[in-house]
């Protein structure tokens, strides 16, 4: 009994991470159809940023709250404004020139901070749940990927900059027609995708050693993640890392971590083969 | 493609044999023989995605593939003939397998890399969690992590005391450059290849005229994949060791960067990106200055937004202009003209 | 032919002011130290420092009057964390810049990638790593501490604190499998039950599911030879479970890259480990080691077991070519097989003339407010894995790398 509620919690982690390492990734592939693999860096600079603003005295969940995500969404914005507006509509270009970014951040963080593993302890203490103790932070990470994704519907939905947002998603012409400058939407956008990114290192930071290449371990699922969810935003996100997520642990338990990965790595195979548009492009159609 | 197939071979045969004559000169055979090792793996992703269309984030998982097959086979045979072959068959039909189930399935682009990408992956997850004494092939340890050392290395074909390294094994990766360099000018010439460069452009007419697209870009993926499976046997004798490393994100990321910096849609620019960029990273590792993954990943966005097309197709372009007008050119002139016509027809 | 590529090189200043004489000169003035470590990539943090330690041991031989009459140069490369170069740099070494002996490689990996080239061209070659034992091979020489080192002081200590039910955690990799039956072995040995084994590639990062079904067994200790910064959040995770004050650890590899100074003291405190090298070790030759370091570097919190491994194995080359009074391969292993031994930062380092192994001190050591406090040192331990395998003075010709047999 007891070790079924910890199985449970652990799987919802599961879900719950997932989503919160995608979500940068979806709304900038969502909005703008860009594939940044640079995400996994973003991620990575996020969790420095918490790291380095904790050890000035800054306290922790403001560190991973507010400066980490303001801090990469600057980055973002900059890198935006450098590179990828000249791509746009380039889809394998903007891959690969966020791919460049990627390898030229890892190199710069290296030079910054050195290969060392940093970290920070996790803020939150264990607790006993019968006769196990459970990690109180998983509790967080659901909390905050709940609230990520009901802030992003908000916006989406009840917001006038939602309301723009997904006008320049479904047409961006008409959205320029109509005196939007898609320039400047994107730009928001990148601005909003990076700060995603940027608060799901900084939140996973207290958790793993973070170095400079601990992005690469994110990408690939992100990847996966999001390319599986297909088309709608929020549905996709949210369908793809529960299916995800519950392999995953449900193959960790049964056999070992390994396979676990291996499960989900397969059933991305298979689901993408069955479903080439992803889940949203077959299910909830229209949702976002 | 400008020139006759006759006068390719020739100009190929002799650029080559004045490059292996030449480069030893500056720099040491062994180093020389993985620039060309990586050459022909640049190669075999500059087919097909240069001339397909076919995007792979995997080419690494081939090259790994070809690699892990020579260094079994060769452990479990002793004599390195059959590796040799099993480990451009092994890929090649991987490939096949791979490639029908993604065609036939009407994946295309972002989906494709996703696919390309996850069988990397998976295939590097398997092959690092292989340390344990239970993952035996033959009497070959996969070893996991640390890869699988002491194989029997090349031998003359029957004499498996006579092995074939240092300098002698240079001209041998030299030669089988240049073989498979011109056994792709040759595919690319046939309708085979022309057909396959008219899927890349357009994918919906070539269907409508009847060909069948999913058929013929499996068989060129795994071509491709032959190609870097080849690539792979020759690295697994050149450093003597395989590691679960050669099937990495990194690695593939790597062969990406070199097509894109060679240049895209020729055979010479993916060879000379990977063979330059490698290079380039065998001196850095000898200074201590500037980390050398920032560099790789500037190369790469620079080149991106600067010179997307790559270097060799821009000095191409820099040449005609250059000397394209001059009355020697009229017959390159009137061929312009005549693919135009061919282009537009 | 070379003179080409070297001035090809002209950036590198050390090389290309070498390059400009003709070599037979050359290599009448210096000896030269080969060195191939990981300074960039993924690895740098075990890396970094361990090519300061070589350059220090240099500095202080060349400062001492060097070898033989003449200095020592290094010659370095970085392998950028990529197993393919230190194939490509170790022929380099040995074909181009023909150095006297080569000290470097850090993961087993790289050891295997480079250890028949140097066999082949028959320069002497140390491997300055904590390992998982078993080399073989008359041109090696290994000084870092063996599983059975290590492992047959820590279980009894780890055991006799926390009780006999023992959970293994370990890294899925040629070094995490061996140490794994090590650690078996010596818990049936000492009276104990082995209720689990999991093994994690280096790149598993989450291991909440691991701390849970270790609950579900419920053992008395937990030991961890877990590798890199990827397997560091176990350590983060176990103490955010709170499962800290409940089942104690021990680990045979955390540490080897001053881990413990990135873990806070409320995860770190109370960890059991056992190695050749302490920051706190109490010695005048460690205090003495410390000063130099800061002196040369400006801080000596870098300094972790592998530096001072390497430190250790540069001068026990040295020794064995004052010993041996020439730089010839087979006269400087022989002097090395006498049973030479050098006084190192961490204790007395003896090599054993059977497995060219190193006899060592060995310190349990606990985590204590980021620092890892001694315990109890035992003095001058034996190899006895590789020992039990391998014996090149029978058998010289050898060649292997043994897997213990349990």
């Amino acid at each position: 009994m007891d070790l079924s509620f910890v199985i449970l919690v652990e799987m919802l982690y599961a879900v719950a991470s997932l989503i919160l390492i995608s979500a940068g990734l979806a709304v900038v592939f969502g909005m703008m159809k860009v594939i940044n693999l640079a995400h996994g860096e973003f991620m990575m600079m996020g969790g420095y940023a918490t790291i380095t603003a904790v050890n000035l005295g800054v306290n922790v969940f403001v560190a991973m709250i507010v400066i980490a995500p303001l801090v990469v969404g600057l980055i973002g914005l900059v890198v935006e404004r450098l590179v990828i507006r000249h791509l746009y509509g380039r889809l394998v270009d903007t891959m690969l020139a966020t791919w460049g970014l990627s390898l030229f951040f890892i190199g710069l963080a290296t030079m910054i901070f050195g290969n060392t593993t940093t970290g920070i302890s996790t803020p939150i203490p264990g607790f006993a749940f019968g006769d196990y103790q459970i990690n109180g932070y998983n509790f967080f990470i659901i909390l905050v990927s709940v609230a990520l994704l009901v802030a992003v519907l908000f916006v989406l939905k009840a917001t006038r900059a939602g309301l723009i947002a997904r006008g320049a998603m479904q047409r961006a012409d008409m959205a320029a027609a109509l005196g939007y400058s898609p320039d400047r939407i994107y730009m928001a956008t990148f601005f909003c995708g990076s700060a995603l990114s940027g608060l799901a290192g900084a939140v996973l930071a207290p958790l793993v050693g973070l170095v400079p290449t601990s992005g690469g371990a994110y990408i690939a699922k992100a990847f996966i993640t999001v390319i599986a969810g297909g088309p709608s935003l929020i549905a996709g996100l949210f369908s793809s890392a529960s299916f995800f997520g519950v392999i995953n642990q449900v193959f960790t338990f049964a056999i070992s971590p390994v396979i676990g990965e291996v499960a989900l790595l397969v059933a991305a195979v298979v689901l993408l083969r069955l479903l080439p548009q992803g889940i949203t492009g077959s299910f909830f159609k229209g949702k976002l | 493609m400008p020139g006759s197939l006759q006068k390719d071979v020739l100009i190929a045969v002799v650029v080559t044999a004045l490059l292996i004559w030449l480069m030893p000169l500056l720099i040491g055979t062994y180093t020389l023989t993985v620039l060309v090792i990586y050459g022909m793996l640049g190669l075999s992703l500059g087919l097909i995605w240069g001339f397909g269309g076919i995007l792979c984030f995997g080419q690494a998982a081939f090259f790994g593939l070809g690699a892990y097959t020579y260094a079994i086979a060769a452990i479990n045979i002793g004599e390195s003939t059959l590796p040799m072959i099993l480990a451009v068959l092994v890929p090649a039909v991987f490939a096949a397998l791979l490639g029908a189930m993604m065609f036939y399935g009407r994946l295309t682009d972002v989906y494709l890399g996703v696919i390309t990408l996850v069988v990397t992956l998976i295939l590097f997850k398997f092959i690092n969690s292989t340390a344990g004494p239970q993952y035996v092939i033959g009497t070959a340890r996969l070893g996991g992590f640390n890869g699988i050392p002491g194989f029997q290395t090349l031998n003359v074909p029957g004499d498996p005391e006579a092995y074939i390294w240092g300098d002698a094994y240079f001209y041998v990766c030299a030669i089988a450059l240049a073989l498979v360099y011109l056994l792709v000018s040759v595919l690319l010439r046939s309708s085979f290849g022309r057909i396959a460069v008219g899927i890349r452009e357009n994918e919906t007419r070539l269907s409508l005229m009847g060909y069948d697209v999913r058929a013929r870009k499996t068989v060129l993926f795994a071509v491709g994949a032959a190609i870097a499976g080849l690539a792979g046997a020759l690295f697994a004798n050149w450093g003597e060791i395989v590691t679960p490393n050669l099937f990495s994100l990194g690695q593939s990321a790597e062969i990406i960067i070199w097509c894109i910096v060679g240049g895209l849609g020729t055979r010479l620019g993916p060879i000379l990106g990977a063979a330059g960029l490698a290079y380039l990273k065998f001196l850095l590792g000898q200074q201590s200055l500037v980390d050398n993954t920032l560099i790789t990943g500037l190369i790469l966005v620079l080149f991106v937004l600067f010179l997307p097309r790559g270097v060799v197709p821009a000095l191409a372009g820099l040449w005609r202009i250059s000397f394209g007008r001059r009355p020697l050119g009229r017959i390159h002139q009137a061929r312009r003209h005549r693919r135009r016509e061919r282009g537009h027809g | 032919m070379s003179l080409n590529r070297r001035s090809f090189l002209a950036g590198t200043a050390a090389i290309a002011g070498a390059g400009l004489m003709p070599r037979a000169t050359l290599a009448g003035e210096t000896i030269k130290l080969g060195s191939i470590l990981d300074t960039s990539g993924i690895f740098d943090a075990y890396g970094k420092p361990m090519d300061m330690a070589m350059r220090l041991a240099v500095e202080e031989i060349n400062a001492a009057g060097g070898l033989l009459g003449k200095m020592v140069e290094v010659v370095a490369y970085d392998t950028q964390s990529d197993m393919a170069l230190y194939s490509q740099y170790a022929q380099q070494l040995t074909r181009q810049d023909k150095v006297d002996v080569v000290h470097g490689g850090i993961l087993s990996a790289s050891r295997e990638a480079i250890r028949q080239t140097m066999r082949k061209t028959k320069t002497p070659y140390f491997y300055n790593v904590l390992y998982e034992g078993g080399v073989c091979d008359r041109n090696i020489f290994i000084n870092g501490v063996t599983p059975a080192q290590q492992v047959e002081v820590l279980v009894p200590y780890a055991m006799g604190k926390a009780g006999k039910k023992v959970y293994i955690l370990a890294a899925d990799y040629n070094y995490g499998q061996i140490t794994a039956r090590w650690i078996q072995k010596f818990v049936a040995d000492n009276g104990g039950e082995t209720v689990g084994v999991d093994f994690f590639p280096l790149d598993v990062s989450d291991f909440g599911s691991t701390i849970a079904k270790i609950q579900s067994v419920g053992p008395d200790l937990v030991i961890a030879p877990l590798v890199g910064g990827a397997h560091l959040s176990f350590f983060r995770q176990w103490a955010a479970a709170g499962m800290k004050g409940k089942i104690p650890l021990a680990s045979t590899t955390l540490g080897v890259g001053n881990e413990h100074k990135v873990l806070t003291t409320e995860e770190g405190n109370g960890i059991m480990v056992a190695y050749n090298y302490s920051q706190e070790l109490d010695t005048p030759a460690n205090a003495a080691f410390k000063e130099k370091w800061t002196a040369a570097y400006g801080d000596s919190t870098m300094i972790h077991e592998l530096a001072v491994s390497n430190y250790q194995g540069v001068l026990t080359w040295a020794e064995a070519v004052r010993k041996a009074g020439s730089l010839d391969r087979d006269a400087v292993i022989s002097a090395l097989e006498t049973g030479l031994s050098i006084e190192g930062p961490a204790g007395k380092v003896t090599v054993d003339p059977k497995t060219h192994h190193a006899v060592l001190d060995v310190h349990i050591m606990e985590f204590e407010n980021q620092g890892m406090k001694v315990i109890e040192t035992l003095p001058q331990r034996q190899p006895v894995d590789t020992q039990a395998v391998c014996d090149l003075s029978a058998n010289p010709g050898d060649n292997t790398q043994y897997e213990i047999q349990i």
